[in-house]
């Protein structure tokens, strides 16, 4: 089949691999008919993640149809759609049954990996790293799922693949970052990065009853996408951004502020971020953190930060005197995408939202690679790129 | 919403490109060459015709080694500039070498400038190719996304609706007034 092979920083190819197989009774085959480049996957395509090898299939945004099922899969049927969380999860283990999905105990097939880098183990998680099982990923025509008797959103009938697809991603990872600050009706929330995950951070906010939802970016496109669904914009490349915010709160700051860029921020505006950017460079620290420390000045004494934004190791200069003084509450984390996806699906269904919205870009699978740099150098005004197996 | 023909150039199964590729190969060259005029500047100075200009050329080197690091960045193309007009320098250097230079130290600096003069064409074919695919590609920037709501019964309603969905108790950190009386009503002796 063919597939989207990792071979290094910015090494991205479409090649035939073999097809996969069922190895375990609670696996399935899925014949992926639509798949999306995450924001996350360029973490792994600038080589900031460790644990990649040269031949990894990426992508962890896909859905299609069964194929083929093991013996113990019983509530899956072949030809039925299905979107493929991100993150597998047995549904039987302690964290399972807690909802914590993406810190499931079993799913991880490198899990004593796991253990030595992070202190415990996270969830399996397709096409990320072998610390999270090194399983191959659904940017792909065909793909194995570990756990698909409870690794699955059945999708209903009615709905496109457009409009399901991130159901397995970035619409319950901007829906978990806003469900994580307790949004209150008098609240108002800051959202750093208009990408994919901070648009649907945004109407996720707005759907959870923010009263101002104030986004901050840098790229017009992104900025009247935000604009579209009611935020208020700050462009970081025209304006102050922690003047703007404090004149927008009265002078208190967001209640609740929300990192969705993580740990490539981009480096021009402020001092540092560029020195974060040669650190990096030179191997002196692995991510660079300018919106948390923005986060923590800026947020409300009180406030929340909440973070989907993606982190991978060691931060420096974070002011965690200042956060500790203000009280602020962190939580953050991967997904638990199934604990969400049934609320989500039902809004979807309803017409409350419709994800489909991001999509600016569409493609063959084989013109993947070159879609990388696309939307990796934000070209064409993209956002979201939806591959097409 | 444009096809991705219109926008992938080069091959579009691959992502990285031949320049890239030789940029890659540069950046590691520079890293090499810069080592060693910071390791070695005597040798090297010596065998130029460049004695008495070690402190120059530890600060070529720390140049190169700091054009390295950018041109195996995800953004080499100014860091390909940057190479080429440190060629444009070098040859400056090693001709000046040549004044007072004997036999043996000409012809090595002779060699040098040919290498020199090499490498200046790849890199500034490299840092050209870079530059070209970079704008080629770019589209249209800036577009108006402002007709994408995602809500398809209009913001308004979404606003309205909002609040039906209860935040999990185990997401529940904000602190507010009544659940701060309700958490001291608790603690209230029956």
């Amino acid at each position: 089949m063919k597939a989207l092979v990792w071979h290094g920083k910015q090494d991205i190819r479409c090649e035939q691999v073999p097809d996969p197989e069922i190895e375990a009774p609670r696996d399935a085959i899925i014949k992926v008919t639509s798949c999306a480049i995450c924001g996350s996957d360029l973490h792994l395509f600038h080589n900031l993640m460790p644990g990649m090898k040269p031949g990894d299939v990426v992508g962890h945004e896909m859905m299609g149809e069964v194929v083929e099922t093991g013996s113990a899969v019983k509530n899956l049927r072949k030809g039925e759609r299905v979107v493929i969380p991100f993150t597998i999860n047995c549904d039987e283990c302690d964290q399972c049954r807690r909802g914590n999905y993406s810190l499931c105990e079993k799913s991880n097939r490198n899990g004593e990996l796991g253990d030595k880098v992070f202190g415990h183990r996270t969830a399996g998680l397709f096409g990320y790293t072998h610390l999270t099982g090194g399983y191959a990923g659904g940017q792909a025509e065909y793909l194995r799922v570990p756990f698909a008797d409870s690794t699955h959103i059945k999708v209903p009938d009615s709905m496109t693949d457009e409009q399901a697809l991130f159901l397995g991603d970035i619409f319950p990872t901007g829906w978990q970052a806003a469900v994580q600050c307790d949004i209150r009706r008098t609240d108002v929330v800051a959202i750093w990065g208009a990408g994919p995950v901070g648009q649907m951070a945004i109407r996720s906010a707005i759907l959870l009853g923010a009263e101002k939802v104030i986004v901050i970016d840098r790229l017009p496109e992104r900025l009247s996408m935000a604009e579209a669904a009611g935020a208020i914009t700050i462009n970081f490349e025209d304006e102050s951004v922690l003047d703007r915010l404090n004149e927008l709160t009265g002078g208190k700051g967001p209640d609740k502020c929300i990192d969705c860029v993580g740990l490539e921020a981009h480096a021009s505006q402020h001092i540092d971020s560029m020195i974060d950017r040669v650190k990096q460079a030179t191997m002196m620290e692995s991510d660079r953190p300018h919106v948390l420390r923005e986060m923590i000045y800026v947020c409300r004494g009180g406030g929340v930060l909440s973070i989907p934004g993606v982190y991978g190791g060691l931060l420096d200069k974070v002011p965690f005197g200042m956060a500790m003084n203000k009280g602020l509450t962190f939580r953050m984390g991967q997904t638990h995408v199934r604990r969400w996806t049934d609320d989500l699906t039902r809004r979807i269904d309803e017409g409350q939202i419709d994800p489909s919205f991001v999509i600016t870009h569409t493609a063959k699978l084989e013109e993947g690679p070159g879609m990388y740099r696309v939307f990796e150098q934000k070209q064409d005004s993209c956002v979201k790129v939806v591959l097409k197996a | 919403m444009n096809p991705a023909s219109t926008l992938v150039t080069s091959r579009p199964d691959r992502s990285l490109t031949t320049s890239d590729g030789v940029a890659r190969g540069l950046g590691w060259f520079s890293l090499a060459l810069g080592l060693t005029e910071l390791v070695a500047p005597g040798k090297l100075g010596k065998a130029l015709g460049l004695e008495g200009k070690e402190n120059l050329l530890r600060a070529y080197g720390g140049r190169e080694i700091g054009a390295g690091i950018w041109a195996l960045s995800d953004t080499p193309a100014p860091a390909l500039w940057a190479r080429f007009a440190g060629d444009l320098v070098d040859l400056g250097t090693l001709a000046y070498g040549l004044r007072d230079a004997d036999e043996e130290q000409r012809r090595n600096n002779y060699i040098a400038l040919a290498a020199v003069a090499g490498i200046t064409v790849v890199d500034l074919l490299t840092a050209l190719s870079l530059t070209a695919e970079q704008s080629e590609q770019k589209g249209e920037t800036g577009r108006d996304y402002s007709d994408r709501s995602g809500f398809p019964q209009g913001v308004e309603r979404a606003r309205a609706a909002a609040g039906q969905q209860a935040v999990p108790v185990d997401y529940k950190v904000t602190a507010t007034e009544e659940r701060t009386r309700e958490g001291q009503r608790a603690l209230e002796p029956a």
